[in-house]
């Protein structure tokens, strides 16, 4: 192997944009706000910050709380969009704020940042996120197996474990269920970040509790709310294919082949 | 202020601390506090791999691993715990494929491994192919893998509960128990007292004191400041590891496995600098040694950019298959957060604090230790809070993933057993929430005008610039000034937020407190080790001295008869059993 760059080319800067000294915008977040210690109702506030746009709108958060008000509340861990924690509704659209640059937001005009829509907001921009992980928990997601343990790994084919890679991808972040409309109007649906996660033990080979598993979702509340509207798969933040993976779980259903 | 009663009782759900509830809920009444929904965990950034000698692939076995863990950690490793890491590993990875973990696969349908720094076959002869793996997020499957299993399990969390002190009965010097724990419910701003008979930290690390680190937001050794404060001692926590390849200026990480495919590091003219530093290994030698690597070379004004202040990762010749297959999220991290497109563009890359190789000693069952060689009854600690130590003065790439399955498992049974085992809970302290009430009440009511923000921007400005991968006398003792006077300045930190619920700003405020105790333990310790060592390097003491300091550091905080705080040093011996230390040369 050679041991020079075959193509130094202009460098990456020049993509990126990074010269030394970072070149900032003025931006407005319209942010919605509810604290029901300070009142019952919700209101949007603006707040006007000098920030680079190739910034995520999770750090203009930061910047807003850190700097200006630090009663502004919202989850966050990594800021890389592995951990889930800050699903929000931005510019109306479903997305990680940690996954988001504001220079893909038009940022000229006032970038609105509200709750994930269809669960229950306990302040600011956090919602209650029992229900979601309660619809998780009654798929059985989990590995079932029957039988003796075999003494060393499970064989699986490398196109078996391809099948269901897809589905293994999921954070559990809620963007996909909370911009569901049926989710939004049913409460009792499972939503489909429940259903990927369903999916991904039934498309296991090494799983043996695919039936189990189909009866849950057979329920008048499971897969067969699904109106195929796509707005799962476009806010998932992994790139999951959500609608698909409900189809095929559908589909498994009708033919009990998985 | 409620209170509870379990047997056991677990701080944290990451992997050490959910592979240790699987364990515990079998055998006694669990329960695990949480700051973060499980699955929010750090553990799911980890990338690269686990590793263990499971020969799959190639001729392997748990001694090379051992002796590679051992020189890996330039010999402060306690060997009796590097070979106990090495030999469960097998046992370790094998349990998460029956747990359902979807590890890649080889053509016959065995865990697929590849190579990744530092881990060679026969004792440094040639990398070897160690590291199980699942794509590029091999700690997103452990961390829902072993969710899942608590899900199946029926563990009990509290999600959201931030655990602020702990509870001991004795004072330091003395026999110690541990009573259990305060925690603080984020959703309404409530106190509960947790009664247990056992207690295991699984709190994850401490890199937020540093400015450029691949650690989230809500890594702030909650659990090491916990323990410190109540007198236990932290261990070897001058050693912090600095990884090679963090984005430039955002630190997030791009594994080590890009090297393990092939990717290779270059500097503005292009040149493949790991050649010159490490003839053997070259790109995938140990972290310390890449990372020192690469600011030598910016240093000497081979640095790329118009302020040569990083290098390059290059993948370009690497087939976008493959990148596909083995690296999807790392690639993906370019194109979002710098807007490069890896397989055509070499990749803008500096170190980024990494990983804690120091925290709370304890022995091989997880038990937490008081001194040198005295334990604390009911108190267990396992994963990146915790040092064994397996990990040495420097962590091989893979191994703490390996760490927190193992450990956390031993520290579960351990626990559990020692629960199940004792009659009664010890007694709880009068005013058990003395501390964190006062704490919080002062933060909330304050009215000093200090904000949070400023003063941890300004930590991990020194921390970054005096006591990260180059240190000399003179720039710990600037940061040691610089954390004395934020230490003061904290004392009039206010917050705005003065509500009870998700209020947080207070927890910020509380984090930032232990971050600041942290980080003076840790130059205060790097004052103190005159010698370079793995992730800890003097620059005015270029060489290892295994005369003087062949030996782990443990710090004690004192308080004298006025309130004055001091850190006091003192030094372990290193278990040596196999390996006699050589020179490490890669
Ligand atoms: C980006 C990245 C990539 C990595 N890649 C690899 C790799 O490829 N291979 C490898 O071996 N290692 C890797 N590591 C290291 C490894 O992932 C971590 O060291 C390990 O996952 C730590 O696990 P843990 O369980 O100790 O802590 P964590 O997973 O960080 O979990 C900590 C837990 O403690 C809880 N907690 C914290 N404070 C409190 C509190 N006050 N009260 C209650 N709960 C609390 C949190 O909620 C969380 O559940 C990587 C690390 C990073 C940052
Ligand atoms: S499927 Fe995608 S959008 Fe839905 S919870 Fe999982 S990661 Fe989030
Ligand atoms: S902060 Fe972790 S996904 Fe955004």
């Amino acid at each position: 192997m050679s041991s020079t760059l075959t193509k130094p080319g202009p460098g990456p800067e020049a993509a990126a944009g990074t010269s030394a000294a970072a070149h900032k915008i003025t931006a407005t977040f319209r942010i919605r706000r509810y604290d029901p210690e300070v009142s019952d109702k919700a209101v949007w506030q603006d707040f006007t910050i000098e920030i680079d746009p190739k910034e995520r709108v999770l750090d203009a958060l930061h910047q807003i709380k850190w700097d200006v008000d630090g009663t502004l509340t919202f989850r966050r861990s990594c800021a890389h969009g592995i951990c889930g924690s800050d699903a929000m509704r931005i510019n109306g659209r479903n997305r990680l704020a940690c996954k988001t640059l504001i220079k893909d937001l038009s940022p000229e005009k006032p970038i609105t940042v509200e709750p994930i829509k269809g669960m229950t907001v306990l302040k600011d921009l956090i919602v209650d996120m029992e229900p979601f992980f309660q619809a998780y928990r009654d798929v059985m997601p989990f590995l079932i197996t029957t039988g003796n343990e075999p003494t060393r790994e499970r064989r699986q084919s490398a196109a078996d474990r391809e099948r269901f890679d897809d589905t293994t991808k999921c954070i559990l972040c809620a963007a996909c269920t909370s911009s569901c409309p049926v989710f939004w109007n049913d409460g009792q649906y499972f939503g489909p970040a429940a259903i990927v996660n369903a999916h991904r033990f039934i498309f296991d080979s090494r799983d043996e509790g695919g039936e189990q598993r189909l009866e849950i979702l057979n329920d008048k509340d499971g897969v067969w709310r699904c109106r195929t509207t796509f707005n799962c798969t476009d806010a998932c933040p992994r790139g999951i294919e959500v609608t698909k993976a409900i189809q095929e779980v559908k589909k498994a259903l009708i033919t009990r082949r998985f | 202020m409620q209170i509870h009663k379990y047997d056991t009782v677990i701080v944290g759900a990451g992997g050490a601390g959910m592979r240790a509830a699987i364990e515990a809920t079998k055998r006694s009444r669990t329960a695990v506090l949480t700051k973060l929904y499980p699955t929010r965990s750090h553990t799911g950034a980890a990338q690269g791999g686990m590793a263990a000698a499971l020969a799959n692939v190639e001729e392997d076995n748990w001694e090379w691993h051992t002796f590679d863990t051992v020189k890996g950690g330039d010999y402060l490793v306690d060997q009796d715990a590097a070979e106990i890491l090495a030999k469960e590993a097998i046992d370790s990875v094998l349990d998460l494929e029956k747990m359902g973990l979807p590890f890649n696969r080889t053509p016959d349908g065995t865990i697929d491994q590849r190579r990744f720094g530092g881990h060679t076959r026969n004792h440094g002869e040639a990398a070897v192919r160690r590291s199980c793996y699942a794509a590029d997020r091999t700690g997103h499957m452990i961390l829902q893998t072993l969710y899942q299993n608590c899900v199946k399990e029926g563990v009990e969390f509290f999600n959201e509960f931030y655990v602020l002190d702990l509870l001991l009965t004795g004072a330091p010097g003395g026999r110690r128990r541990s009573a259990g724990v305060v925690a603080y419910e984020l959703a309404t701003g409530e106190l509960h007292i947790f009664r247990a008979k056992a207690v295991i930290f699984a709190s994850g690390g401490n890199g937020k004191f540093y400015k450029v680190t691949s650690n989230a937001h809500t890594l702030t050794g909650d659990g090491q400041a916990a323990a410190w404060r109540r007198g236990l001692p932290l261990e070897d926590m001058e050693f912090f590891q600095f990884h090679p390849t963090g984005i430039w200026k955002m630190g997030i990480l791009l594994t080590e496995g890009a090297r393990g495919e092939g990717g290779i590091l270059r500097n503005k003219d292009g040149e493949r600098f790991m050649e010159k530093y490490a003839p053997t290994i070259k790109d995938l030698a140990p972290r310390d040694m890449v990372s020192r690597s690469i600011y030598t070379e910016i240093r000497e004004g081979r640095g790329c950019g118009p302020d040569a202040d990083h290098v390059y990762l290059d993948l370009t010749h690497l087939p976008p298959e493959q990148l596909d297959a083995k690296l999807p999220d790392i690639t993906e991290f370019a194109r979002t957060y710098l807007g490069i497109e890896p397989y055509t563009d070499p990749i803008p890359i500096q170190p980024t604090a990494h990983y804690a190789m120091g925290g709370i000693p304890t022995t091989v069952r997880g038990e937490v230790l008081a001194d040198n060689t005295e334990v604390v009854e009911g108190l267990y600690a396992a994963g990146e809070v915790a040092c064994v130590s397996v990990h040495g003065a420097n962590r091989l790439g893979t191994n703490s993933l390996l760490d927190i399955n193992v450990f956390g498992r031993r520290a579960g049974i351990a626990a559990a057993e020692y629960a199940s085992a004792t009659p009664d809970f010890a007694e709880l302290p009068e005013t058990p929430g003395t501390f964190v009430t006062e704490t919080l009440t002062r933060l909330r009511d304050s009215e000093g005008g200090e904000r949070v923000a400023d003063i941890r921007r300004e930590l991990q400005e020194t921390m970054d610039k005096n006591a990260m991968v180059f240190r000399t006398e003179q720039t710990l003792k600037e940061a040691l000034e610089d954390i004395g006077a934020l230490r003061r300045r904290y004392r009039n930190v206010s917050v705005q937020d003065k509500g009870r619920r998700f209020n947080t700003d207070l927890l910020e405020a509380f984090e930032l407190g232990n971050l600041l105790e942290l980080a003076e333990v840790l130059v205060v310790s790097a004052l103190a080790r005159k010698e370079s060592r793995g992730g800890h390097y003097r620059e005015d003491y270029p060489n290892r001295d295994d005369v003087n300091f062949m030996r782990h550091t443990m710090a004690y905080r004192e308080v004298d008869a006025d309130g004055n705080e001091s850190i006091r040093l003192d030094y372990k011996p290193v278990t040596q059993t196999r390996y006699q230390p050589m020179e490490r040369k890669y």
